[in-house]
């Protein structure tokens, strides 16, 4: 099944340079080496069944009929071993920190602007910095409750973050799914290799939804807060709302009195007083934000600046994850904790900058370039692939409003190996994470590998073509 | 429970229960047809006209069809997504409905549906009808039955439970009255058709799936006046229509808390005035104006306890009379767009 595998000098996740196994991954070599190409396809097509039966699918946007799909999911889970998994736990845990201090400061007394560390022109001209929530005080001065960061691994295996997504960052379920269907498929590797469990996801999302609660300790009612079923994380919102046992609630099932919001249920209102919210800034309050918005709750932020009801993520968290703040997260880090940063960044240039513009628009063939507030691999330039005219279409737009871009090195992400028609190929994958944020900071010993699954891309978004493997972390 | 999960649960189990019904009801019309031997194909069509006549949806059937064939018949009735009461569309409305409250489901209650959702839209589904129709419908018959039996085995006795215990006997009743006043219609024209009087009416019998109660208790008298009985009047055949009424009352009562044969709402009221009469008329009193009279009125009472239903615990209190929760199935390309926001 590997006779014919290759690493093509990319790094991977399975296999030494040299071709011999990563020590990490033996049982896993030995198992799967056994199975015939058949028996594994029907293995992979068991996942695929169980996935279908369950209704684990995302929506597809226009598209009139069948606009439901299971996510592509892979068989042969990437294998992280313990000490590295604690290398990431505690760069995950300093940048969250650090992340929060700094959503605080810029909401407060700006220290960070008036020392300089970073240009007051970057957070004020950040695309979801809400400056009408300064001074206001959120519970427990957390802001990023449940972050999403990217993580990817360069060609000597070091992991950079590529962002950190602090809006609502999507794709908890599918890690708990995953697993689910790994531990049908393959269940006697978990034991030989001793992978942690991830089961305590919704427990501790739970946990920290009550303590951020304004009032009603251990009692509180919380509720989980969607678009709506057409959303395309619907189906997550669902399982996490069903697997911490709240109430999932639309924008009409609320409603606000005398500050205080309440939900409508057949026996009347009952006040709310957390609510984990998947729904955009822009679309939560037509009285605050964009005034045509249906799917909010009118009144909704008045309740919220009163300190009546907790928001996870808070509202204004997006100038953290504008890939502009991106490029300052290490000074945040060193500024805020005076410590050095655990985890890199990805080298970043900033088109606002005058050097690094004009380093930018020379180097374009070369670069990846991204709008600041995109994501879902959306207003993505990837230099090396682009045609010509891409190219001189993204020269345009980063001359026309630089602040809006930034640019990076391609970095060949590391690769897996993953189930391609019949045999294993090497496939480029990044690494999501969960970090939530609460009593302290808690990190589910795995996340969601995303997957290129066409060859040789390094786009791994499920909306161009990803899919996504089981990340198993092992105990000691 | 929210309101709005109130209301999807009962229209999910409504949606099953009605998809339930029209299986059996085409079933058992194929077999009344392949009966008669060889038939024209005029006669062969105005025997499906009853059948679309009960669901009421009879003008759009020709609008489409204004040469209605017995295929194109069957087709509307069963996958045609433009008829919105076509077995597909039950089958895809019911599992929308669960899709929007599926945190409040048992998983293996979810599965079952989604699981018959996935047969009535697969090649596998198509196949079998074009080949095995009766394996078809049985197939849609046993999974409905399948899902009411988990549903009955894994829900908390609270009221999610009494919202679809609601749903699932309204809608009951209201088909029992629709499948009873076809027999008005082939009346008219029996010899037309060569059928005789107690095939219809054992037609109807079977329909409802109460075949082999009503020998029980009647012992194979098949007057259409003892089957009327029976499908109306009966209070222990769980199909019945004072049966289904009695269980409506029971839910209303279950939800509020009032103690049954009094009322805190106009549905409970509707409901205990309509279980009432039910439980103190003759077969007589029935017949008297005629049947189809009566099942008239029937239905219409049994739309008014589920409006009732809908102004008592969905659109709820005066704060919210203003901002009516929006409709899956009709949400404005507005909404839509926005429901899909960017997730990161």
């Amino acid at each position: 099944m590997f006779d014919r595998y290759t690493t093509d000098s990319f790094y991977d996740e399975m296999f030494e340079a040299d071709g011999s196994l990563r020590g990490q991954c033996g049982d896993l070599f030995e198992r799967f080496s056994q199975f015939e190409p058949e028996e594994f396809e029907a293995r992979r097509n068991a996942c695929d069944a169980h996935f279908l039966k369950q209704g684990v699918t995302f929506n597809v946007y226009h598209d009139n009929r069948g606009s439901e799909r299971i996510f592509p999911f892979d068989p042969v889970p990437r294998v992280i071993p313990a000490n590295e998994w604690e290398h990431l736990e505690a760069g995950l845990s300093q940048r969250i920190i650090a992340l929060n201090l700094f959503l605080h400061d810029v909401y407060h007394e700006q220290q960070i602007l008036k020392d300089g560390v970073i240009p007051r022109y970057y957070v004020e001209q950040a695309k979801h910095y809400r400056p009408e929530f300064r001074g206001v005080d959120v519970p427990k001065d957390i802001y990023i409750h449940i972050c999403g960061s990217d993580l990817i691994r360069g060609d000597d295996g070091t992991y950079y973050v590529l962002e950190d997504n602090g809006r609502c960052p999507s794709g908890a379920s599918y890690l708990l799914e995953n697993r689910n269907a790994l531990k049908r498929a393959f269940p006697a590797l978990f034991d030989s290799m001793g992978v942690r469990s991830v089961d305590s996801y919704p427990r501790e999302l739970r946990d920290m939804l009550e303590f951020i609660s304004p009032h009603r300790e251990g009692d509180a009612v919380c509720v989980l807060l969607t678009p709506g079923c057409y959303n395309s994380a619907y189906f997550e919102h669902c399982y996490l709302a069903r697997e911490m046992g709240i109430e999932i609630v639309e924008g009409n099932d609320l409603v606000v009195i005398d500050d205080f919001v309440y939900m409508r249920t057949t026996k009347g209102l009952v006040r709310v007083d957390v609510i984990y919210r998947r729904i955009d800034d822009d679309f939560i309050d037509p009285t605050v934000f964009r005034k045509d918005s249906v799917l909010g709750v009118p009144g909704i932020m008045r309740a919220y600046r009163a300190g009546n009801v907790a928001l996870a993520n808070a509202v204004g968290t997006g100038v953290a994850d504008d890939k502009a703040t991106y490029y300052f997260v290490p000074k945040m880090i060193e500024y805020y904790l005076g410590q050095e940063p655990i985890l890199p960044n990805v080298p970043t240039y900033l088109a606002h900058e005058d050097s690094d513009r004009k380093y930018i628009l020379d180097h374009l063939p070369e670069l990846v370039v991204k709008s600041a507030n995109e994501s879902g691999g959306y207003g993505m330039l990837m230099g090396p692939t682009a045609s010509r005219e891409e190219i001189a279409k993204f020269r345009d737009k980063i001359i026309d409003d630089p602040r809006n871009f930034i640019a990076q090195p391609v970095v060949s992400l590391s690769r897996c190996p993953t189930w391609c028609d019949g045999s294993f190929e090497g496939r480029h994958v990044d690494l999501r994470p969960y970090i939530v944020y609460g009593n302290q900071v808690k990190i589910v010993p795995g996340g969601l590998t995303r997957v290129a699954l066409n060859k040789g891309s390094l786009v791994v978004n499920s909306s161009q073509g990803g899919g996504s493997k089981d990340t198993w972390v092992l105990k000691d | 429970m929210l309101s709005r999960v109130a209301n999807s649960l009962y229209w999910m189990v409504r949606y099953i229960e009605r998809a339930d019904n029209l299986a059996r009801l085409i079933e058992v019309n194929e077999q009344l047809v392949l009966d008669l031997g060889k038939i024209d194909r005029e006669t062969l069509a105005a025997l499906w006209r009853p059948v679309i006549a009960s669901t009421g949806d009879e003008e759009l059937f020709d609008e489409a069809h204004p040469d209605g064939q017995q295929s194109e018949a069957i087709h509307f009735l069963t996958v045609d997504r433009e008829n919105p009461n076509s077995i597909a569309s039950c089958v895809a409305l019911a599992r929308e409905n669960a899709r929007m409250v599926r945190d409040q489901l048992a998983e293996a209650l979810w599965e079952e549906l989604n699981g018959l959702y996935l047969f009535v839209n697969s090649d596998e589904g198509a196949w079998k009808l074009a080949n095995d129709a009766a394996g078809y419908y049985e197939q849609i018959r046993r999974a409905t039955h399948s899902f009411h039996g988990i549903a009955a085995a894994t829900t908390l006795r609270g009221e999610a439970w009494d919202f679809m215990d609601l749903g699932r006997h309204l809608e009951r009743a209201d088909k029992t009255t629709r499948f009873l006043d076809i027999t008005t219609f082939l009346e008219r024209r029996i010899d037309e058709f060569g059928l005789t009087v107690d095939e219809h009416w054992l037609a109807i019998l079977r329909s409802c799936g109460g075949l082999g109660a009503f020998r029980m208790k009647y012992r194979a008298k098949f007057k259409p006046r003892n089957i009327a009985e029976f499908l109306i009047l009966s209070s222990d055949f769980p199909r019945s229509v004072r049966f289904c009424v009695d269980r409506v009352d029971q839910s209303l009562h279950a939800i509020s808390g009032t103690p049954r044969g009094g009322f805190s709402d106009d549905a409970e009221i509707k409901s205990g005035q309509l279980l009432s009469a039910l439980a103190y008329a003759s077969i007589d009193d029935v017949l008297d104006g005629g049947l189809h009279v009566y099942l008239d009125s029937l239905q219409t009472r049994l739309n008014d306890i589920g409006e009732e239903i809908f102004r008592t615990y969905v659109l709820l209190p005066e704060q919210i009379e203003d901002r009516p929760p929006i409709p899956a199935n009709t949400v404005s390309a507005v909404v839509r767009w926005q429901m899909e926001q960017q997730q990161q």
